[in-house]
């Protein structure tokens, strides 16, 4: 058991499945989100977001009461839609369904379907998505919602175009930007889903609009299906819920999966599928980069030997961190997930690290406390073990609530792999550092009764 | 239909009131949100989870998928001297088996397990909405729990979706009523100096703060519920002889079922602000009856306004004249800060609540000027519309207002359960005044307007 109790979840290590889907749609340009269940869940989200991203996260609820419980929720689905476009004049509604509306057995393609013929709802796009909390989790609903949302606009092959599908997982907004920087390097038409970079940390403006710039535009998805090639960054995902295999096996769009791009191995993995792709050599501004980041590696590579780590969050973040870890002789101690994550442990063979997927925090804490790592890489839910054991936290993943910035910080690429191994080193550093003196004069001259 | 003007929309407009002496019409309120409208408030369960959460020592289970349990995990600043078991978010992770064929054996086997492992005097269960829908009978595991492992297991009816924010409140006060009702604990003789402290929840230590002015002037303070709460001392609380209630949207409730049960009547209090805190030291004094008890309350109160009056008058003259919105959960907590910015010189100009009562919008009414925007259940979009009418300087609310203020270039004060300085009693309003400026003169407005992104 990956667990420390069978029959409950103590500190969760996950979150539901429509938080991955809002997440996903907050990518859609001028789009926006109505949940279809009780005022809670978007209530939760929202604030769930606004304190990572630090942006206005406006999410409408139908608000689901007693009435729409027993008779149905189509009337409450029908004005919800109805009032989001009066205030908000998206040109695309996601409708997320939550564990209520699911149970309930709402049908909402169809009602959204009789919504249409009844208005006049032609220059605007509803897509209904079905995302309840018991389903999976967040990291499901993501990828879930994305591979919807590509369903949706193509509901047969697109024309055969040169452009390049990327599918990303959460990531940070500044590592968006940074990967459409390599795919512009390689000459790459693409098509980004989802595109947060903007809409997720836009700039202050002297007017605010309620619906930020930026995003995926609907345009673009509707070409996915007959674009060359899909570049997935995931490995952990489902292939049920995979929308690069969707593209695929539906429209034969050639599948290439890579980590995300931390680390040497991820970074080269990204890069040759690009040069593959794109016929375009490796750039050697790469190849100086890389030798950059291998200089750095090696100047490190004495401190991070010292370090034990326990990595968790969602299960690609951890992947990837787990692998910068190897690259550098930080031991990891613990890689845990909430997640199902069933490859988590075939990809990630350790002999000496307890790989936990489907884990929670308090099992998390138990084996820190028996493993005693020194430092922790993971989201701000780590918190209570920095906390009661006393060990560092870099913040990373989602959600970061106890810091700002987690929205901007950039990790990816070997810039951000090297601006991310240096906040580790640095930490670790501190460690040896911190009262060395006061440390090393208690446990030698002291216990040999001095001079 | 122009996505960048703030919009109200039509059925909205009977919960938006213009502060106007001529017109007496009635705010609209305690209606369900509507759909669409992007509403601020959370749901039952939400409620129920403010409210009982931060009793210390008890199990909090949350019996539904994990969302409800993530979300709710340790994310509120409520301290406690004694046990951390309340930091713990349990959740018996419900998925789709479970809610084909039921959760009752499921619940009941975690609370074994968490009885095995924890020994807790008192379990609390939370329903969630699916468990409303699937029909999971909580009261009866609960009771059975109960026989097999002779401790407290209590069900929470707080399904997300049967009512309001504020129908949790009532779910959590009737769990926290169940607890209390036990004769065993009953004494004969009261002490009429003894007595419970509702609706506060311990928020960076504000419990201690305010119980420290009452242990000076020889108040006992028999609880406070739920800050700093234990399960023997709740048990306790129905030998109070007098009850004062500060957050009363959430605590009224639970007041008037205490005094129906166990006889303690009590009084509304606001220990926001440097008036109302005086003044609720009298009344605390007062309902003791004792004259010693309300002499120390002067002489306390007398040495703290001179200590605090001289500060309070530096950051005035720093903060006075700015202009001022008000979004919170409760109305009680409207009408203090509003109090607390007339103090500070400081006129409030827009104010809404999610959940205010009829009585508390009147009273909104009657404090406010003229021309002062009241509303009911905002939104993002009514809150821009009218804090950009009305030209507001400073926004105080909760974690979900916080980016939109800071992307109209607004001051924000977090006014809510997650902040980490306490604004209770004099010290509060000393951090409450410094937090103020902090914002409102901060040298970033002058750079956003001058150097903000524009295509």
């Amino acid at each position: 058991m990956n667990k420390k109790y069978v029959n409950l979840d103590t500190n969760p290590c996950k979150m539901c499945m429509p938080m991955g889907g809002s997440v996903a749609m907050k990518g859609i340009e001028n789009s926006m989100i109505l949940m279809h269940g009780s005022q809670g869940c978007s209530t939760y989200i929202r604030r769930h977001m606004a304190t990572h991203y630090n942006e206005p996260i406006d999410i409408a609820s139908t608000s689901l009461s007693e009435n729409g419980t027993v008779y149905g929720g189509k009337q409450n689905l029908e004005r919800g839609l109805s009032n989001v476009r009066r205030v908000y004049n998206p040109s695309v509604i996601g409708v997320l369904t939550t564990c209520l509306a699911e149970t309930i057995g709402e049908d909402i393609k169809g009602i959204i379907d009789e919504y249409k013929t009844k208005n006049d709802v032609s220059n605007i796009d509803i897509i209904p998505i079905n995302t309840p909390g018991y389903g999976a989790s967040h990291f499901e609903g993501y990828f879930h919602t994305i591979k919807t949302i590509i369903k949706y606009y193509n509901p047969q092959k697109a024309p055969q175009n040169e452009k390049i599908n990327i599918i990303v997982p959460q990531l940070s907004c500044e590592d968006i930007r940074a990967i459409k920087l390599v795919l512009e390097s390689f000459h790459i038409e693409y098509i980004l889903i989802p595109d947060i970079s903007e809409t997720l940390d836009s700039p202050y403006k002297s007017g605010y609009s309620k619906i930020p710039d930026g995003g995926t535009k609907a345009d673009d998805i509707k070409q996915m299906s007959g674009a060359g090639a899909t570049i997935e960054m995931s490995l952990l995902i489902d292939s049920a819920y995979s929308p690069g295999k969707y593209l695929e096996a539906e429209y034969g769009v050639p599948l290439y999966k890579c980590p995300i791009p931390i680390g040497l191995t991820g970074m080269e993995c990204f890069l040759n599928i690009l040069s593959e792709i794109s016929s375009v050599p490796i750039a050697k501004q790469y190849k100086k980069e890389r030798g950059r980041m291998i200089d750095a590696m090696i100047d490190s590579h004495k401190y991070n030997g010292e370090g034990k780590a326990a990595v968790f969050g969602d299960p690609e973040t951890v992947y990837a961190l787990t692998q910068l870890c190897l690259e550098n002789g930080i031991e990891p101690l613990i890689v845990a997930t909430g997640t199902k994550a069933t490859n988590l442990c075939d990809l990630l063979p350790l002999e000496n690290a307890m790989v936990l997927p489907d884990t929670d925090f308090e099992t998390i804490h138990e084996y820190v406390k028996k493993l005693k790592p020194n430092i922790l890489i993971g989201n701000s839910d780590g918190k209570i073990l920095k906390e009661k054991e006393n060990i560092p936290l870099i913040r990373i993943g989602f959600p970061v609530h106890d810091h700002i910035g987690a929205q901007r910080r950039l990790n990816v690429g070997y810039a951000g792999s090297l601006r991310l191994l240096d906040e580790i080193t640095n930490t670790l550093l501190d460690i040896k550092h911190d009262g060395y003196r006061q440390r090393l004069y208690n446990q030698f001259f002291l216990k040999q009764g001095g001079a | 239909m122009q996505s960048n003007q703030p919009t109200v929309i039509e059925e909205r407009k009977r919960h938006i009131l213009i502060k106007d002496k001529n017109n007496r019409q009635a705010i609209e309120c305690d209606h369900q949100s509507l759909s669409g409208a992007v509403s601020q408030r959370a749901c039952v369960y939400c409620g129920a989870r403010v409210v009982l959460n931060p009793i210390t020592d008890a199990v909090h289970i949350v019996h539904g998928p994990i969302g409800c349990s993530s979300y709710t995990w340790d994310i509120r600043g409520s301290l406690s001297s004694g046990s951390e078991m309340f930091r713990n978010s349990f959740s018996t992770d419900l998925s789709e088996t479970d809610i084909i064929f039921g959760g009752e054996k499921k619940l009941a086997a975690a609370i074994d397990e968490i009885v095995a492992a924890k020994s807790p005097k008192t379990v609390f269960v939370y329903s969630t909405c699916v468990v409303g829908i699937i029909g999971d009978d909580l009261q009866a595991v609960c009771s059975q729990a109960e026989k097999k492992h002779h401790i407290r297991v209590i069900p929470v009816q707080s399904s997300g979706f049967a009512g309001s924010k504020k129908d949790g409140y009532k779910a959590a006060c009737d769990a926290i009523i169940n607890l209390m009702d036990d004769a065993a604990h009953k004494i004969t003789v009261k002490d009429n100096r003894a007595f419970n402290y509702l609706g506060d929840f311990n928020l960076a230590g504000e419990v201690w703060i305010v119980n420290n002015y009452f242990k000076e002037i020889g108040l006992r303070l028999l609880n406070a519920v739920s800050g700093d709460a234990s399960i023997s001392n709740l048990l306790k609380a129905q030998n109070a002889s007098f009850n004062i209630v500060q957050c009363a949207g959430s605590s009224i409730y639970l007041a008037n079922m205490m005094e129906e049960k166990f006889g303690i009547s009590y009084k509304q209090v606001s220990f926001f602000g440097l008036d109302d805190t005086a003044e609720s030291l009298r009344l605390a004094a007062a309902l003791s009856g004792n004259s010693e008890v309300m002499q120390k309350a002067e002489d306390l109160i007398e040495r703290k306004q001179k200590e605090i009056e001289p500060i309070l008058k530096e950051y005035r003259s720093k903060c006075q004249g700015k202009k001022v919105a008000i979004y919170v959960g409760g109305g009680f907590k409207a009408i203090s800060l509003i109090k607390q910015f007339n103090e500070l010189g400081m006129q409030t100009v827009v104010v809404g609540t999610q959940t205010g009562r009829k009585e508390e919008y009147e009273v909104l009414r009657e404090i406010t000027d003229e021309g002062t925007v009241i509303l009911d259940d905002a939104n993002p979009s009514e809150l821009e519309k009218f804090m950009k009418e009305k030209n507001a300087d400073l926004l105080v609310g909760g974690v979900k207002e916080r980016p939109l203020a800071y992307k109209m270039a607004m001051a924000f004060i977090d006014h809510n359960h997650e902040r980490k300085h306490p604004l209770i009693g004099f010290e509060g309003a000393v951090n409450f005044a410094k937090e103020v400026d902090l914002t409102v003169n901060s040298p970033v407005w002058a750079l956003a307007r001058r150097y903000g992104y524009d295509e």
